[in-house]
């Protein structure tokens, strides 16, 4: 399993405070999600795609994560076109493709895909230990920040344990199958799954117990607001200034 | 025995998991300053239990638990226990959580108060007492079985504790981790007490043997001297004789 494969990377928006890139994200998408037109979401997708070539990630690595999102999305286009009330362009068999069908899934198409690259650029390339720790700086819920970072440490140790459930059944024949012995081994193998789980995450508890955890986290690294993330972030307000100036105006 | 000196006191200790007989059954258990004592017993017999009960981890049904002459009972009284005695736990993977081996190994000071400064170094110094200097900024899920072992005895050692308890620290490691852990223990001027199954290991680190069996502990006063015969494969796996 491979997450913080980017974090290597040594680009300029590698530098930049995990605290600015989290905010920049969220309001980028934040007002990526609520506009409507198409030119705005546009040059939405071409800045995302702008700030993700100069963060120096693979073409690959980039595709890999898009493939998930691009999945949901081709589903939409199979339903939403056919779905939505509008003007009818063409008719595939007995049912009319509208114009404002394809025009709805055109625009979630773009404004998910400008939202993920910028998440793969700035929010991809952060450590998760840095990332949780610039979230508390933040403000953001201690329970949520907790729950956030074990997921992420022990989300190996739970892959780990499948893929050593799944060989313990391959050494002993099973073929997955249509039939109701297949689907009582997986329930089997997701039943043992949760319970070693709740099993681990007790002993983990003790453990910490053991050293002194009292529901606090510190860190041994500082954060530091430099300029450069001062600059980062007067830049992606400006971005953000002029794609709402262009949504308002498209509007009226 | 002198009670000055008397670091763990258990009288009477009763336990049991919900639905199941009893583990523990009025179970006394002394350690005093000092004192290096191995503990064996079959799997299930509540060896790890008897652990927990120390670290106030589990509740004993009944009994008294006494730690450095005071009474332990509720958390509160546990949080000092955890600080003067440290558990190496079974599942190296249960104790390190941290993503980096520095941090890990920190986080138990900067949990005692000390300051990121003091944490960092003792974690430094701990580390390097393990010869693991260079595993600093390692991640933690990508060591090895046995290097996750030292790092994990390098978490309790960094809390600086009088008296350790260890679960089964060799099982499964390669010779050369098994020395390296046996080398540490010597070194230490710890008391402690080690879960093994391992005779050979618990004859050459341990002052004392005892066994544990229906839920008491049987003190085996006379070590049984005995001979034994090996085998030192490939020769490249040899280990000293003390």
């Amino acid at each position: 399993m491979a997450i913080e494969e980017l974090t290597n990377i040594n680009s300029l928006i590698n530098r930049i405070d995990p605290r600015a890139k989290i905010i920049e994200v969220f309001f980028f998408s934040i007002v990526v999600a609520v506009s409507n037109s198409l030119s705005v979401l546009l040059s939405a997708l071409i800045i995302s795609l702008g700030i993700i070539l100069t963060a120096g990630i693979r073409a690959k690595e980039i595709f890999r994560r898009l493939v998930p999102v691009n999945i949901m999305i081709i589903f939409l286009w199979f339903f939403l076109p056919f779905t939505t009330e509008g003007k009818p362009l063409f008719n595939i068999g007995t049912l009319a493709v509208t114009h404002e069908g394809l025009i709805y899934a055109f625009r979630i198409s773009i404004k998910s895909n400008a939202m993920m690259l910028m998440l793969i650029s700035l929010i991809a390339s952060t450590p998760i230990f840095t990332l949780g720790h610039a979230m508390l700086e933040l403000k953001m819920p201690k329970k949520l920040v907790h729950l956030f970072f074990f997921t992420y440490r022990y989300i190996h140790v739970m892959d780990k344990e499948y893929i050593r459930l799944i060989n313990a059944i391959k050494m002993r024949g099973f073929r997955p199958g249509t039939n109701l012995h297949t689907y009582r081994t997986f329930a089997y193998i997701v039943g043992m799954l949760l319970i070693k789980s709740f099993d681990r995450m007790q002993r983990v508890r003790n453990a910490m117990l053991c050293r002194g955890f009292k529901g606090n986290f510190y860190t041994i690294r500082d954060l530091s607001f430099k300029k450069i993330d001062a600059v980062s972030i007067v830049l992606m307000i400006a971005i953000l200034i002029v794609l709402g100036v262009m949504e308002w105006t498209a509007i009226t | 025995m002198d009670s000055n000196n008397l670091i763990i006191n258990l009288t009477d200790i009763s336990f049991s998991y919900p639905g199941s007989p009893k583990v523990l059954d009025n179970l006394d258990l002394q350690l005093s300053r000092y004192d290096k004592v191995g503990l064996i017993g079959p799997n299930g017999s509540g060896k790890t239990t008897l652990f927990h009960i120390i670290m106030g981890l589990l509740k004993p049904l009944s009994g008294k638990i006494e730690i450095f002459g005071k009474t332990a009972k509720e958390e509160k009284d546990f949080i000092s226990v955890r600080r003067k005695i440290g558990l190496l736990f079974q599942d190296a993977d249960d104790q390190l959580f941290s993503p980096t081996v520095l941090e890990d190994v920190a986080f138990g000071p900067l949990n005692l108060g000390r300051s990121r400064d003091e944490a960092v170094d003792i974690a430094r110094k701990t580390l390097d007492f393990l010869d693991l200097g260079e595993f600093e900024d390692r991640l933690t899920y990508k060591l090895s079985g046995g290097e996750k072992r030292l790092v994990s005895l390098a978490t309790v050692l960094a809390m600086e504790p009088e008296t350790l308890l260890l679960d089964e620290p060799t099982t499964g490691l390669d010779e050369k981790t098994k020395t390296k852990i046996k080398k540490t223990l010597c070194e230490l001027d710890l008391s402690y007490i080690l879960i093994s199954h391992d005779l050979d290991l618990l004859f050459e680190i341990t002052d004392s043997i005892y066994t544990i069996k229906n839920g008491k502990i049987i003190v085996d006063d006379k070590v049984h001297l005995h001979q034994h015969t090996h085998a030192h494969p490939h020769g490249l796996y040899s280990h000293k004789h003390k």
